[in-house]
């Protein structure tokens, strides 16, 4: 789900886009959460749909069908109901999703080594060297769609150009299930008919000071020399932007790219202010932070939680541990002292959250183990939960103090991220 | 009015008196420039800096008409006193700052030196330099530990170098206060010496006397007050310690060598069972020159970060020593080793491997394994063929990969 919707710019070549040197893809699943859970309720497919908890949660994801009302991801669920009542709302189903992602992440490397994930649901891949093979980069791209279409059920739509972001821009107007080639000599007439809020990079408050400036297109900005960008937005920016106005985007598609957290957030239905549930909700969250760390193969040294107090304000707190860990346990441990530390008399929250940061690979980051470890030790006990989730799904193994009440599960939301 | 004023004025006259006499006492002295300077050094050395309670940076001054003069310091912790001969004319009890009276004492004049109150001050005079120092209230010190009775008797310099060798594995964090101990266990004439932080472990026996030969004790002592306290008796001939009732409390344990006395505080708490640790049985043993080794080590650990091992491979008549993998750095080198028993490879945390070898002074290490991932043990032997020291024992725990 894009930020804002933009128009196809016209293109000024005739006949089929030459797609030479336009190395670069970026597939983008098509509301994939949504996609994802229709699997299973096909009656619901043609229907508004929307993805995402109860009470003061907000929206995952939603069919194209609820997107015609305004339903847009983030959006708060109470408001998305008001502007879609008849919509069906189907809570998520991280496993699935995540179980979805690898599938279509291998679809992508049988194609090239070259993938850059970047969440869950969309890629870069460098299809350079699978030309000379497979063909030209758009019949790569309409292969990979058709594959993930075949195993998987689900849509996707791909941007194909010779930049990173110019894919991305491609793949965001081809959507829904579409393809958008921008051949690599006119990537330049391409963005320059965009508005400024298409550039990577330019938020709100970049779009607020370009506006400022009188500048609303990307042709605006590329007419604008590099001397007076940087004066009012920075050095860095000021380049980066004047450099994309000009279709230069010097990334190559980066496939070691890590992750560089993992999070699990709770907003409670009703505030709550028991210690008691929340060092429950922490062990929770602590639990499901562990589970995606060691399925992904990842150990981090930084733990940090987040709280938000009834009032919104919030405070977050980090530490860092002797060793890198995937532990449940270790997470919680520390998650529960940074808690401790705040020294709260019963305040009421609204949301806590715990992450996992600093990550590395957990084959190549050594752990000093202690003397007195036992030989199956929790990292074990972790990973038989792990097994029993991968059988009967997420959370058929949990904490005894997890079992009884959990925090009332059913008016919450839980929302997990990568960062 | 006039005659409330006049009250007033003479209430102020017996306070001052009166804190002149109780708080700030009088007291005169003669002593010896090197023997105030080494005195108030030592007592000094572990004065805090910014102590809770004010008093506490004092040096407490005792002198006695006999013809000595005691100095105390005490952090509620520590406590350390020694006694000089003295030549005494007042005797009486004063409080100074010890830290500034150690600097003054050290830079005196070889001269002999004289302390005199004057009022609130404390007048130190040498030849013709002249310091006074302010009186701070003696009666709000803490009353020192009484120094207990000895259990028995060590020599020092074993003792120091025993406390040192073991001291090194003891925790400097503070996730779990016990295991910043060393743990000191009496069996009649067996002494042993233990600390951990749970990665590393360092065990050393050694002979001492106890005054009853059934003498059986264990005292949990801080590591660091303990090799600080070692260290600075060490050079005098032998050590008294008190240990047990004989210290005057289960919390307490006491060390005096010749003139020297300090106290410490224990730990509290139930220190872990650790006999489990030590390897019964080893499948690989190697032997190797340790200076040649703790070279080689610290030379290649050079490329290694704060968290990546070095890396030994045992194999026929060779160890071979690794660090850094991938992308990072690398350095490798080999060292002509005997060993028995099967190839292995494990991993250590270089600064911990070093720690060991560094404690054993023997000139061969003997480093014995069972698995990659099995608590190693280093011991050292004085030739390459020669016999175990079996005295000091260090174990270590290898490094593994999360994964």
């Amino acid at each position: 789900m894009s930020r804002r919707q933009f128009q196809v710019p016209r293109r000024i070549g005739d006949g089929s886009p030459d797609d030479t040197g336009c190395t670069v893809l970026h597939v983008d699943m098509d509301a994939f959460y949504a996609s994802a859970s229709l699997r299973t309720r096909p009656e619901l497919v043609g229907t508004p749909v929307i993805i995402g908890g109860g009470g003061r949660s907000v929206v995952l994801s939603a069919t194209y069908e609820a997107r015609a009302f305004g339903v847009t991801s983030a959006m708060p669920m109470t408001r998305a109901r008001r502007l879609c009542p008849q919509a069906t709302v189907i809570p998520p189903d991280h496993a699935l999703y995540a179980e979805i992602s690898r599938a279509v992440m291998r679809v992508f490397e049988g194609v090239t080594p070259l993938v850059e994930p970047l969440s869950l649901d969309e890629a870069f891949l460098d299809v350079g060297g699978a030309v000379r093979l497979m063909g030209s980069p758009a019949v790569i791209a309409q292969m990979i769609r058709d594959q993930v279409v075949r195993e998987q059920g689900i849509t996707c739509s791909v941007g194909v150009s010779s930049t990173k972001f110019v894919a991305k821009i491609a793949s965001g107007l081809a959507k829904p299930d579409g393809m958008l080639v921008v051949p690599a000599d006119e990537v330049v007439a391409f963005v320059q008919q965009l508005p400024v809020a298409a550039l990577w990079g330019v938020g709100e408050k970049t779009e607020e000071a370009l506006a400022r400036l009188g500048l609303r297109t990307v042709a605006d900005i590329a007419r604008t020399p590099r001397a007076t960008l940087t004066q009012s937005l920075g050095v860095a920016t000021g380049t980066h932007l004047h450099d994309l106005a000009w279709g230069r985007d010097p990334r190559g598609v980066d496939p070691v790219r890590r992750e560089k957290s993992v999070g699990h957030e709770r907003t409670f239905g009703a505030d709550v202010g028991d210690p008691v549930v929340i060092r429950q909700v922490l062990l929770d969250l602590s639990e499901k932070v562990g589970a995606r760390l060691r399925a992904q193969r990842l150990v981090g040294r930084t733990v940090s939680i987040k709280v938000r107090f009834a009032d919104f304000s919030t405070v977050t707190r980090s530490r860092s541990l002797r060793d890198a860990t995937d532990v449940s346990r270790d997470i919680y441990a520390a998650a529960r002292e940074l808690y401790e530390a705040l020294g709260m008399q019963r305040a009421r929250i609204r949301l806590v959250g715990v992450r996992v940061e600093g990550l590395t690979g957990s084959d190549s980051t050594p752990v000093q183990v202690t003397l007195d470890e036992p030989e199956h030790g929790w990292r074990d006990a972790d990973r038989a939960v792990d097994r029993a989730a991968s059988r009967f799904g997420a959370g058929s193994v949990r904490p005894a103090s997890l079992l009884t009440k959990g925090g009332g599960r059913a008016t919450e939301e839980d929302r997990g991220d990568l960062d | 009015m006039r005659g409330r004023l006049v009250r007033r004025h003479t209430e102020q006259e017996r306070a001052r008196h009166e804190g002149a006499t109780k708080g700030r006492s009088v007291v005169k002295f003669r002593v010896e420039r090197d023997v105030l300077a080494e005195a108030v050094t030592w007592v000094a050395r572990g004065l805090p800096t910014r102590p809770p309670v004010p008093v506490l940076a004092g040096v407490l001054i005792t002198a006695e008409s006999s013809g000595s003069v005691t100095l105390s310091a005490f952090d509620y912790e520590v406590s350390a006193r020694i006694t000089v001969e003295a030549d005494v004319e007042e005797e009486g009890t004063v409080l100074v700052l010890g830290r500034l009276l150690a600097d003054i004492s050290r830079n005196l004049p070889n001269k002999p030196v004289e302390l005199t109150t004057e009022g609130t001050k404390v007048e130190v005079t040498c030849g013709s330099s002249r310091f006074a120092l302010l009186q701070m209230p003696a009666d709000e010190y803490p009353t020192l530990p009484t120094s207990p009775e000895p259990s028995g008797t060590v020599d020092g310099s074993i003792f120091t170098h025993a406390v040192a060798q073991v001291a090194i594995a003891a925790d400097r964090g503070d996730s779990l206060p016990i295991l910043t101990g060393v743990r000191v266990e009496v069996d009649g004439e067996k002494m042993t010496l233990l600390a951990t932080d749970r990665y590393r472990l360092a065990m050393r026996e050694l002979t001492w006397s106890p005054t009853a030969s059934d003498a059986s004790h264990v005292a949990l002592i801080p590591a660091r007050t303990l090799s600080e306290t070692a260290r600075s008796l060490g050079a005098v001939g032998t050590i008294d310690i008190a240990l047990g009732s004989a210290a005057g409390g289960e919390g307490l344990a006491g060390f005096e060598a010749g003139q020297r006395r300090s106290t410490s505080r224990l730990l509290d708490g139930e220190y872990p069972k650790v006999a489990k640790i030590f390897p019964t049985s080893s499948e690989t043993e190697a032997v190797i020159a340790t200076a040649e080794l703790i070279e080689a080590v610290k030379r290649v650990a050079l490329v290694a970060e704060r968290t990546t091992p070095v890396r030994l491979r045992f194999s026929d008549g060779q160890l071979a020593i690794e660090a850094g993998t991938g992308e990072d750095a690398q350095a490798s080198e080999a060292l002509e080793a005997s060993v028995d028993g099967p190839e292995i490879q494990v991993a250590f945390n270089p600064g911990y491997l070093l720690d060991g070898l560094g404690a054993l002074g023997t000139d061969f290490t003997r480093i014995s394994l069972t698995g990659p991932l099995k608590a190693a043990m280093i011991t050292g032997q004085t030739s390459q063929d020669g016999e175990l020291d079996p005295s000091y024992r260090y174990v270590i725990q290898p490094v593994r990969l999360a994964g």
